[in-house]
């Protein structure tokens, strides 16, 4: 499992817990990397959750060393999970690793989560296609001549199926069109996306439009669901008291594992 | 029958893919090909596609790949090309692989192994010495053998290490430099220099294809009455600062010798750790021979000029005696 930047969602789902996450964030030592990283920069081989690094896209060819770990170790049915987002997929490292594991038919589920910005950058300066899996290893034809090169040149839709026999085994693309509903980060006002935008996107919000319909078929009444609202917000907070009670590094580990020995 | 420097590195490979089952390769043109300098010749016919891998031109997945590998308990060992193409993969290697252990207890016990050096008339692309662009990486360990001896014993030693080695081979030296080396099986400790030479009036600083240059110049000199010791430093990070100190300790004169560029140089890094520590036992100031600050030229008089030569180190070094 190699998370996109800032996917608190897979981690937390995955098994880390919430109170390490908030500790991580705030540098503690409870937090997974013991205060040597921030935010969403962590890891835990025993979860199997690879640790992004800041460079978009670059976990995408360590994925395909995963996958490859995976067949050399003979995993049957086991996949590398390579998430990222738009804007990564306009970097080198997206294009040798999707093409590296592609050749080499290993079992990388690819998910983008396209949600239409990278910081303030829009879509349509991020590339020159519709959509991500427009760029992924999907036209197959022999270029012989130029008349129909230029007629095979349109791209099939890559047709994704379940294969388990390692020989038949390759990597798929699922392209998540979503929208980013704040900015880049806590200081990014979103000041340049177009209020439409956020106004279309709201009501397409897939949670609210759930707990809308669960109140409109009855299988949840108001009440329920600030309860459950209610017990969020309190297991939260009590993850945020446990991390601001986590210590701070001792400065004394400053030099530690940089190597296995020093 | 003497082993060959490029044959010694052959056989530590091999014999490590022979020992671990989880030792794999991967690089362009290293499987069918055997390796634009022939280093991996027979490893697919011995030990198969899935761990000789034939790559796309794609260094940054190359070195990724590898990391993912490690990370899930393999020991990969990437092959650059050429030592100049490991840009391409930098960022995976003093972002993601270098920082793994620090930032998340992660090790990644791999190899990169990448044929550098000048003096085989290979041009701006195909002859740089880039080790100091991963000196300065916390995490990584950098490793330059000058001898057949060493290059096998570390790179077995390098597979073997839990952190990610950049392991460079001098690719002047592959088919230049033989010895006989011991039938029982060995390793070098990474991080450990080796005086190859003793000597009493000044010491010699130096690894790779120069410590050659280093032990003939350190020959004419005998000749002349001064005694010069050579220091080999073999692995450059981390760096065996006492064995470097201990010498000039006892010669009180330094003569620091790379093939890499001047400025920020590995002579940069000696030299102040020789002042640290050994100062008041210095006769005279700390030296220098290196290449100058340009990109390695292509035609032969140009790149003779640029790199380091005996002659270059005879004039320093007779200076230095004198002073």
């Amino acid at each position: 499992m190699l998370p996109c930047h800032r996917d608190m969602a897979v981690l937390f789902i995955r098994g880390v817990p919430l109170n390490r996450i908030f500790a991580q964030y705030m540098g503690r030592t409870g937090g997974l990397t013991r205060g040597r990283d921030g935010n969403m920069h962590m890891g835990d081989l025993n979860l199997n959750i690879i640790s992004i690094i800041s460079a978009l896209a670059a976990t995408v060819p360590v994925a395909t060393g995963c996958a490859m770990a995976l067949r050399y170790k003979g995993k049957q049915g086991a996949a590398a999970f390579s998430y990222f987002g738009d804007g990564a997929t306009s970097r080198g490292d997206w294009h040798e690793g999707v093409n590296f594991a592609t050749v080499q038919k290993l079992p990388v589920l690819y998910v983008c989560n396209n949600n239409q910005y990278a910081y303030s950058t829009p879509l349509h300066l991020q590339m020159a296609c519709e959509h991500v899996a427009d760029k992924g290893p999907v036209v197959r034809h022999a270029c012989r001549d130029c008349r129909r090169q230029r007629r095979a040149g349109r791209p099939r839709r890559h047709r994704p199926r379940a294969r388990t026999h390692p020989r038949r085994q390759r990597s798929l693309h699922a392209e998540c069109k979503t929208f980013r509903m704040t900015g880049h980060s806590a200081h990014d006002g979103a000041h340049y996306v177009p209020k439409e935008l956020f106004e279309k996107w709201e009501k397409l919000d897939p949670i609210t439009r759930l707990q809308a319909r669960m109140l409109e078929e009855g299988w949840a009444a108001q009440a329920e669901l600030d309860q459950t609202r209610a017990a969020i917000v309190a297991e939260v907070d009590e993850a945020v008291a446990w991390a601001e009670n986590s210590p701070w590094p001792d400065p004394a580990t400053l030099l530690d594992d940089v190597y296995e020995t020093q | 029958m003497p082993t060959t420097y490029l044959e010694a590195i052959r056989e530590g490979l091999w014999e490590e893919m022979e020992r671990d089952p989880d030792v794999f390769l991967l690089g362009e043109d290293i499987g069918v090909y055997g390796g634009a300098f022939k280093v991996t010749d027979g490893f697919l016919e011995r030990f198969g596609e899935k761990r000789v891998v034939d790559t796309p031109i794609s260094e940054g997945a190359i070195v990724g790949a590898a990391i993912g590998a490690s990370l899930m308990g393999l020991r990969a060992v990437a092959e650059m090309q050429f030592a100049d193409f490991i840009t391409c993969g930098f960022d995976q290697i003093v972002n993601f692989a270098a920082k793994c252990r620090y930032r998340w207890n992660a090790p990644v016990p791999m190899v990169i192994r990448a044929p550098s050096g000048g003096g085989i008339h290979g041009g701006p692309f195909h002859s740089q010495n880039p080790e100091m662009w991963f000196v300065k990486t916390p995490g990584l360990k950098v490793v330059c053998p000058a001898t057949a001896y060493d290059a096998k014993g570390l790179i077995k030693a390098s597979i073997r290490d839990n952190d990610p080695v950049i392991f460079f081979e001098h690719k002047g030296l592959y088919r230049k430099i033989k010895e006989d080396l011991p039938t029982e099986e060995y390793t070098v400790p990474i991080g450990k220099a080796k005086i190859v030479r003793e000597g009493r009036h000044l010491s010699i600083i130096t690894y790779g294809a120069m410590v050659w240059t280093a032990l003939e110049a350190a020959e004419t000199l005998a000749a002349e009455g001064i005694s010069v010791e050579v220091v080999d430093l073999r692995t450059l990070l981390p760096l065996d600062r006492d064995t470097v100190c201990e010498s000039v300790r006892k010669t009180s004169k330094a003569l620091l010798l790379h093939e890499d560029t001047r400025t920020a140089g590995m002579a940069g890094e000696l030299a102040i750790t020789i002042t640290e520590t050994v100062f008041e036992y210095l006769d005279g100031p700390i030296v220098r021979v290196t290449a100058p600050d340009t990109p390695v030229p292509f035609s032969t008089p140009l790149e003779e000029a640029f790199l380091p030569n005996v002659a270059k180190v005879l004039e320093k070094a007779r200076w230095l005696h004198r002073y």
